[in-house]
């Protein structure tokens, strides 16, 4: 089979990791918290990072009022179904083994990938901005947003946001598709080579 | 003019010099004392090399110290009731104290002892026994918590005990006193012959750690004062000091002192095994307590026992043998090897050891000197091994470095002896302060000793500590073992009587913590998991509160429809799955204690509103910045109200 063939089947197959292994981990550090409390986000649910740490964050965020992670979410749902149509498609691609499909399923992935961003975006906007009135402790102007990617000090705590090992193989897998356009380039290039001598 | 300034000013110079001089030497002194500081200091956030169990003497508890920082980590209350933690005090914990003689708030803890594997500390459990009313409990090292008591009939002064056996399968127990068994009215002067004295075997399973009283030795009424197990080569055997073999029964200051010679009495407990198995015990009509604590239902139960299995030493050939000991020996320890057995007569100027490996020669050749009710004698002479001449004034306990050396605590000349096994020659001496009882090197009675740090517990403090009027602080002292001279590194105080302690490494313990109990595991019959499932259930005159606590509120926290005259039971379930979030509860007017619940556990107070009105509850634990909005309110109206139960949080 053709290197970029190889690829793009591989790349696109990495995405099913998205069913057991983490996307993106929201982290929050305060000395009281020697072992910290952490938020592992999957593409089908939250769950904490320790046992107990999304009731420890719950119980938290209520003094400032935030509301309690939520158990389901549409997102749950959408994901799972958007990554098995890219993975299928994907696999499709690598038998077909054209270079544009490949570009294409990247490019795709791309759109999607920027619109889940900023659908995490708008919920943790929601998330660290819709504080019950009633709330113990209320500082005026104070939202609790968590960074997108990077960490940020709300309060007494560090918030770290960053991908995990599900979203480092699903960009591994999305630059393999990259690669896979890139090789077949090469590959027709040495094709027409040898068609020419 | 001019010149005498000057002269002045050298003069001056001259005397400041000398005087940064003597400075120096002064801070010199001190430097030395610093790196003797240094030594024990563990720097904030950091570990201690060895935890400590130092048992509570009279307070009845058992303490859990650092070392060698000396800090003091928890009280674990065994054996009396504890406000702080309610123990005996809430619904759960009041059968571990249960007893044949009922519900008894006090003991006197001596001897903590660690479990072992192959001869090694394992960590599993920690034992103690209770000396009064005699018990032995058993100590989870995987919650720091009391989950067995064992009582012990037949049984007086509860003193020679626990003691674990190489491989924990027994934990073994002695009485001080010799009593009537089975109890009777007679007459005290009938004491000789009459009175006599139990040793238990209580067989350990080793899954659980559940205690089982598998069977007494029932010796003559002598006064069985410590003991010993058999290590490796000596495996299977017990070795118990005795004083009193005068069978005296008052002044036994002089009365018991009569003798030149008392015994140790050296028991096969593997022979016991084999005529329990040969069907040559009786079994004794009799009543002891058996109370567990279960870590899932978070609550404990009692069962009293009617039987136990009787062995008659007298006519079981190969069973027990004495060995003559000098002068009313009182400690009984031996060495990690298992050859040596160390009688400490107390009124000796001499320690006496034996030898285990003589021992046995002299009973393979019936080498016997007589016998006492039917236990056959040996020679002294036979089966010593050594002497160390006049090492102090009162030698009283004896452990080991595991490097070939013993250290003696002498307690009339307070001071602890070091010296070498097998020469039997003193290598170095230091003062405690004052009259040290036991000593103790953690894993120090083993096979295998930790031979870093050894500890001195004293009877007496004096003048060492800030005076607190006339009951000063106990104290336990630390030194340095491992050069060739003992140093004396720290003073620190302790909570009652320091009287033995068990000492182990951290690792073999600190990572098997346990941070919370899971709710989920959690099967109290009146649990509470979820906010949603909070109740109050009339029955009768009993009201059941199924309450929940949980960062910062209690939920119901308005209750309405108790009546004078209720019995209300506060069943307080802490919903926290978080490492060191407690949270406590107390009621006014209340004749109970506090509640000081874990993460994940469940806890039932009692209270029995006297008068109408609406009375308060709050949570006792810090628990958060919002702790002291914790609290709630019971509405208690007259006997004869019409109100309904009702219950709520916000309203809802």
């Amino acid at each position: 089979m053709k290197k970029s063939k190889l690829l793009m089947l591989t790349g696109s197959l990495l995405l099913l990791s998205l069913f057991v292994l983490p996307l993106w981990n929201i982290t929050l550090e305060a000395p009281q918290y020697p072992s910290s409390l952490g938020i592992d986000i999957y593409i089908t649910k939250m769950q904490g990072h320790n046992e107990g740490d999304i009731q420890n964050i719950n119980i938290m965020n209520h003094y400032v009022g935030m509301d309690k992670l939520p158990e389901q979410m549409k997102e749950f749902e959408l994901f799972p179904i958007v990554v098995i149509v890219m993975v299928i498609l994907g696999v499709i691609i690598g038998f077909i083994g054209k270079k544009k499909l490949f570009l294409t399923w990247f490019v795709a992935m791309s759109i999607l990938g920027s619109i889940g961003m900023y659908d995490f975006y708008l919920w943790e906007y929601e998330y660290g901005h819709n504080l019950n009135p009633k709330a113990p402790i209320q500082f005026p102007g104070q939202a609790y947003q968590p960074p997108l990617i990077g960490t940020k000090t709300i309060l007494n705590f560090k918030a770290h946001s960053y991908p995990r090992s599900g979203g480092y193989l699903l960009f591994l897998g999305m630059f393999m598709s990259l690669g896979a356009f890139y090789v077949a380039i090469k590959e027709e290039e040495a094709e027409s080579k040898n068609a020419a001598t | 003019m001019k010149l005498s300034f000057k002269s002045f000013l050298i003069l001056l110079m001259f005397g400041l010099s000398l005087a940064i001089v003597s400075c120096q030497q002064g801070s010199g002194n001190s430097a030395l004392k610093s790196s003797t500081a240094e030594k024990v200091f563990v720097a904030p956030g950091e570990y201690d090399e060895f935890y400590a169990f130092v048992s509570g003497g009279f307070s009845g508890q058992l303490a859990v110290y650092g070392l060698p920082s000396g800090r003091l980590f928890k009280i674990i209350p065994v054996f009396s009731v504890d406000g702080e933690k309610a123990w005996g005090f809430n619904e759960e914990t009041k059968p571990m104290l249960e007893t044949s003689y009922g519900f008894i708030p006090w003991d006197d803890s001596h001897h903590p002892d660690i479990s072992q594997t192959n001869g090694v500390l394992d960590g599993r459990w920690v034992f103690i026994n209770g000396n009064n009313t005699p018990r032995i409990a058993r100590i989870d090292l995987t919650t720091f918590e009391t989950v067995e008591i064992i009582e012990l009939p037949n049984s007086a002064g509860n003193h020679s005990s626990p003691y674990v056996t190489d491989n924990t399968e027994y934990v073994i127990a002695g009485t001080r006193f010799g009593v009537p068994v089975p109890q009777r009215d007679i007459s005290i002067n009938d004491y000789k012959g009459n009175f006599k004295g139990a040793l238990s075997f209580i067989k350990i399973d080793q899954e659980t750690g559940g205690m089982d009283l598998s069977f007494q030795i029932l010796m003559p009424g002598f006064d069985y004062d410590k003991a010993h197990p058999g290590r490796g080569k000596s495996d299977g055997w017990m070795f118990f000091t005795t004083y009193n073999v005068e069978e005296a029964n008052t002044l036994l200051e002089i009365n018991a002192s009569q003798r030149d010679k008392d015994f140790i009495a050296a028991v096969n407990w593997k022979k016991a095994e084999e005529y329990i198995k040969a069907g040559k015990f009786r079994t004794m009509k009799t009543k002891y307590a058996h109370n567990v604590y279960n870590d899932e239902t978070h609550s404990a139960t009692s069962t009293m026992k009617t039987e136990v299995r009787i062995l008659d030493p007298g006519n079981l050939p190969g069973l027990v043998y004495f060995l003559p000991m000098p002068k009313s020996p009182h400690g009984c320890d031996v060495d990690p090897s298992g050859e040596y057995i160390v009688g400490s007569g107390k009124l000796s100027a001499n320690v006496t050891v034996h030898s285990f490996p003589k021992m046995m020669k002299a009973i393979k050749e019936k080498k016997f000197d007589g016998e006492s009710y039917g236990i056959p004698i040996l020679k002294f002479e036979d089966v010593l091994a050594g002497v160390v001449e006049q090492p102090g004034l009162g030698p009283l306990h004896t452990e080991f470095d595991g490097k070939g050396n013993a250290y003696t605590s002498f307690f009339i000349s307070s001071e602890v002896v070091k010296w070498k096994l097998g020469t039997w020659e003193v290598i170095d001496r230091k003062p405690t302060y004052y009259s040290v009882g036991h000593v103790m090197i953690p894993g120090g009675n083993s096979q295998k000793p930790f031979g870093k740090y050894l500890l001195a517990m004293n009877k007496i403090t004096k003048d060492r500590f800030l005076p607190t009027g006339p009951e000063v602080t106990q104290s336990a002292q630390l030194y340095d073992i491992t050069g060739d001279k003992m140093e004396l590194l720290l003073d620190f105080p302790t909570v009652g009587e320091p009287h033995y302690a068990a000492g182990i490494p951290a690792d073999l313990i600190k990572a098997k913590s346990k941070k919370f109990f899971k709710l989920d595991e959690n099967k109290h019959p009146y649990a509470t998991k979820s906010q949603d499932d909070v109740k109050v259930v009339r029955d009768g005159k009993d009201v059941h509160i199924y309450m929940t606590t949980i960062r910062s509120h209690f939920a119901p926290d308005n209750i309405e429809g108790v009546k004078v005259g209720d019995r209300v039971y506060f069943h307080v379930t802490n919903i926290e799955q978080d490492y060191d979030v407690p949270h406590g509860i107390a009621m006014i007017g209340a004749n109970t204690s506090e509640l000081l619940i874990m993460p994940g556990q469940t806890e039932t107070f009692v209270w029995e509103p006297k008068e109408v009105g609406v009375w308060p509850f709050y949570c006792t634990d810090f628990c958060s910045a919002l702790h002291q909005e914790m609290q709630g309110y019971v509405r208690v109206s007259p006997r004869n109200s019409k109100i309904k139960l009702s219950w709520s949080l916000d309203g809802e």
